[in-house]
């Protein structure tokens, strides 16, 4: 590749569009300038280009370079060197969610698979359509028209195995005669990941009536489950079919070097780079308007990297507030607040927050709503996540019979907090919490961290960039991430047990100070940078009180290397699980009382 | 300069509005270009195939999938009554002989040798698509439906909920920021779109419900009055909003918020323009989606006049010294004002978050500094 000295990207949200650029200053790639604008998805404009080019001019005036053409496009690449980029890439997930329907022979077999299948590739699953559900079948058709999904997944017999009961979903799916929500005249995407041996019957049933993509069998045997293929084509058709229904999306796919990438896949990229590249377990999160990302790689008993991702596509901090509030309930939203509030206040103001969804909080006591808010669809897309990255999902899963039969199979999840080396946020909410103590104590209440774990935020929100960027140019991706991406918060310490308050759980020795810290509380001891900028790395000891574990097991010490940052060593001593007082004052001081320890205002 | 961050909800006296009327499915179109029509005229039409009902022949009959096609009295293609045969097996000599008669009437749609089944295909159901506003079709989409236009008067609501409907429009209330309650809706208001100030109670829904209203329009709404009150009419203890998207609820009367959640003044020029319009005759629905591709709730009056349709000029979207705004967030929600700077830097606000801002004078003369991004810019009339 010619020397690349300038790199435009962009990633189209659901909520807002965020450009970077990235230019070579001597030897290394660095971040110059960011640049943001709602994405314009709406009436009047219904061109996401518009956005684009919104956030592109922020940029433009805050880095004094001339990005756009006077025909009203990114240049690219750049003729002079002054003037447009080199390259100019883009993720994108404008188009918002994915409603899907999937169809199984049995109902706890394969039918449970394809919804595996289709929850990992980010999918509101609207129904499972089993032959075995109990309903009749013209109410299975009345179910199916009703819904209007984006795509239908079947599924069902093992290679070789029926073939009539998949002829039977497929005649289903005839007499349902389904059109997709967006658009006359297409034709509803169906993959079909059952018994190959089926497949021939059910393309002539379907041929003409449906755009059918064939995949492997998802379950080929009882005791194997092939998930991958079938997720694939779910995200190949997702960006086909619905993301190009965002209005502009053709048109910015001119623009751009290379092909838009979504925005989990980008940002899944990045998680997938760090857990290699410095040998760690990651859990990752994207938190944005209408979705929720998670990512992890975790090890498997045999040591064995795994990389899962979850795309919660109804949980976010905009047009999908609500359904948090509606998943969580607001009790579970209100305990997080440090200041007392009506349920009727709270109500309407996420109400008002879903209908005007590129509003930012200008009061202080709004930005707590919305902080608690993202707690909650922090820990809701987690509990997701856990539930998904079980066993090797997501690669091919060997499942012995006797699990097959007791539905056992799904396995224990791969997700252990103990052995969880670095948390990572990104997302509006967590890069642009106007201070990062804040941002910790988000995902330290949302995930509830066990023992010693490294905390890490996206700068200023634009792994799906660099995602994107990795696939192109990777040295420019890893420079940029390093050195303007990836903020170091700190190292929280956190004893997993429930003690008595006020009794001494933990004592942590770093450096020179000592501090016993009692149960129900938090302190942070001060561990910055050194003067590179780099965070410091101390060795800590630390000593749990009988009956607390920190990895090391019941009462026993664990020396480690904490890492520094903007917050510090941060010692959660709240217990694990964290419980509030039930009672509203009360869990309003008790809340008031840890915001004071991470130094923030209430 | 700056970019208009949220584009604003149309408040307009005199607009073009153009329709969209298209069915689900490919069908007939009833009207031409230049057809004048009511609300109630249907444009296009066509028919839903009906449910298929799948026979399983081969299991009733207790024979061989394969065995099916040589049994059948009826071909593909053919329409059947219920209860005309079916099938007859040959039998043993000629007895013993089984036969299926037809469960409904529809017409054979397919066999399948693979599995013995039998398609019938019920009849169909009529689908029609009316004009929705009175106007003039504009453009005829072949085989789909129509675009109807017309000028008239044009409000947007911020939220809402139900489907189209049609009314007279009946300022129930003497002010933007009286509230709507039970005593002022009368059996007068049956049919009408009855219009409110700052809030709607829950007593007043009911009392809309029982007098048969076709709509209310409304600045704010409580959220707990709203979703209890559909949980009631629902019959579904456990609904909810989740993402904005609706209209398709069964309620008896739509609703349209133009400001937001809570006990908020409606917008005076919303609020003068519909009382302007008491009498007329509108259009109104509360389909919401705020989502990619957004639709907004709507209240159109078309022009009793037959003025000539001459499209306006489109609208900026830019944010500038001088332009009209409201502010569409705490604290100073639902105040209008004018933009007085547009400082280019960013600047941290009381939530210690860093946002470009802007400067406005507010219409009781206040000095404000708001978030660009929770502003809204009013446009023209």
């Amino acid at each position: 590749m010619p020397e690349v000295q300038s790199i435009l990207a962009t990633d189209c949200g659901s909520t807002t569009t965020k450009a970077i650029l990235i230019e070579r200053r001597g030897d290394e790639y660095r971040l110059v300038v960011r640049g943001e604008a709602p994405t314009t998805v709406e009436a009047p404009f219904d061109d996401v280009t518009v956005g684009v080019l919104n956030a592109v001019r922020e940029v433009e005036e805050l880095s004094g370079k001339k990005l756009i053409g006077d025909e009203g496009r990114v240049i690219t690449p750049s003729a002079d060197g002054q003037t447009g980029a080199d390259l100019y890439l883009s993720t994108s997930s404008a188009g918002g969610g994915l409603q899907m329907t999937v169809a199984g022979v049995v109902k706890a077999m394969s039918a449970e698979s394809a919804q595996r299948a289709a929850l990992g590739a980010g999918a509101i699953i609207m129904d499972v359509i089993a032959v075995d559900d109990g309903r009749r079948d013209f109410q299975k058709v009345e179910r199916i028209r009703a819904l209007r999904p984006d795509m239908i997944l079947v599924s069902g017999g093992t290679d070789g195995g029926t073939i009539n009961h998949l002829v039977e979903l497929a005649e289903m799916l005839v007499a349902a005669d389904p059109k997709p929500r967006l658009g006359i005249g297409l034709n509803l995407p169906v993959i079909y990941a059952g018994n190959k041996d089926a497949y021939p019957a059910v393309e002539d049933l379907l041929k003409g009536k449906v755009a059918l993509r064939q995949v492997e069998n998802l379950r080929p045997t009882l005791e194997r489950e092939n998930l991958l293929p079938a997720r694939e084509a779910i995200h190949d058709l997702f960006l086909e079919h619905v993301m190009q229904q965002a209005p502009g999306y053709s048109k910015l796919s001119s623009w751009v070097s290379a092909g838009i990438m979504s925005t989990p896949n980008a940002v899944g990229k990045i998680m997938q780079t760090i857990a290699a590249q410095r040998n760690i377990t990651v859990l990752g999160v994207d938190i944005g308007g209408a979705t929720t990302d998670v990512f992890s790689v975790f090890r498997n008993p045999k040591g064995e990297s795994i990389y899962n991702r979850t795309v919660s596509a109804n949980l976010g901090m905009s047009y999908s507030i609500c359904n948090v509030l509606t998943e969580a309930r607001s009790e579970n939203i209100r305990r997080w607040l440090p200041i007392e509030i009506s349920e009727e206040e709270l109500r309407n103001q996420l109400r008002n927050k879903m209908i005007r969804p590129t509003t930012i909080p200008q009061r202080l006591a709004d930005l707590h709503i919305e902080q608690a808010v993202a707690r909650e669809a922090l820990r809701l897309a987690f509990e997701h996540h856990k539930s998904l990255a079980r066993g090797l999902t997501g690669i091919q899963q060997q499942r012995t019979i006797g699990d097959a039969m007791t539905q056992e199979g799904s396995g224990k999840t791969l997700v252990d907090l103990m052995a969880l080396y670095m948390i990572v946020g990104s997302g509006g909410v967590l890069s642009h919490s106007p201070r990062r103590a804040q941002a910790a104590m988000m995902m330290m209440d949302a995930y509830q961290p066990e023992g010693v774990t490294l905390l890490t935020v996206d700068s200023i929100f634009m792994m799906p960039q660099l995602g994107i960027l990795s696939t192109v140019h990777p040295a420019a991706a890893t420079q940029v991430f390093e050195r303007d991406c990836l903020v170091y918060l700190g190292t929280c310490i956190a004893p997993v047990c429930a003690g008595r308050d006020g009794d001494v759980c933990v004592t942590v020795k770093v450096g020179s100070e000592t501090v016993p810290v009692p149960f129900g509380s938090l302190r942070v001891i001060p561990l910055g940078y050194d003067a590179d900028h780099n965070p410091l790395r101390v060795e800590a000891h630390i000593q749990p009180a009988r009956g607390f574990d920190v990895g090391a097991g019941r009462g026993r010490a664990k020396d480690v290397t904490v890492t520094g940052g903007e917050v510090g060593v941060i010692i959660d001593a709240r217990g694990r699980p964290l419980t509030l007082p039930q009672d509203d004052t009360a869990s309003v001081t008790r809340v008031r009382e840890w915001y004071a320890a991470m130094g923030l205002p209430v | 300069m700056g970019t208009a961050y949220t584009p604003g909800l149309k408040v307009s006296s005199s607009t073009v509005i153009e329709k969209t009327r298209r069915l689900p499915l490919k069908g007939t179109v009833l009207v031409k270009v230049g057809d004048r029509v009511e609300p109630d005229t249907i444009v296009a039409r066509t028919e839903l195939p009906g449910p298929m009902q799948t026979v399983k022949l081969a299991e009733q009959m207790g024979v061989e999938p394969a065995e099916v096609k040589a049994a059948l009295k009826v071909s593909v293609g053919d329409t059947v009554e219920k209860g005309t045969l079916l099938a007859q097996t040959k039998g043993l000599f000629g007895w013993f002989k089984s036969e299926f008669r037809s469960p409904v009437a529809g017409k054979i749609e397919m066999l399948s040798e693979q599995t013995g089944h039998l398609g019938i295909r019920m009849p169909p159901t009529p689908v029609e698509k009316d004009a929705y506003i009175r106007g003039t079709v504009k453009e005829v989409i072949p085989e789909e439906g129509v675009v109807v236009q017309c000028r008239g008067a044009l409000v947007q609501g911020i939220f809402g909920v139900g489907g189209e409907r049609q009314g007279r429009i009946a300022v129930a209330v003497d002010s933007p920021d009286a509230v709507l309650t039970d005593t002022v809706i009368t059996a007068e208001h049956a049919g009408c779109i009855v219009v409110g100030g700052s809030n709607v109670t829950a007593r007043a829904l009911r009392k809309a419900a029982e007098v048969g209203a076709a709509a209310i329009v409304v600045g704010g709404i409580v959220d707990r009055d709203l979703i209890e009150y559909l949980r009631e009419t629902l019959k579904d203890p456990s609904f909810d909003i989740g993402v904005a998207i609706t209209g398709h609820e069964p309620v008896p009367f739509t609703i349209v918020v133009t400001e937001g959640f809570g006990t908020i003044r409606m917008a005076g020029r919303t609020f003068d323009l519909l009382r302007s319009l008491g009498g007329a005759s509108a259009s109104v629905n509360g389909a919401t989606q705020i989502r990619a591709g957004v639709i907004r709730p709507e209240v159109i009056a078309p022009s009793e006049t037959d003025e000539a349709i001459r499209v306006d000029a489109p609208e900026s979207g830019q944010l500038l010294e001088g332009t009209h705004i409201r502010v569409i967030r705490e604290p100073y929600f639902g105040e209008l004002g004018v933009v007085t700077a547009l400082p280019p830097e960013l600047q941290q606000v009381d939530s210690e978050t860093h946002v470009r801002v802007l400067h406005a004078r507010l219409e009781d003369g206040r000095d404000v500094v708001v978030p660009r991004a929770n502003v809204e810019i009013i446009e023209a009339a």
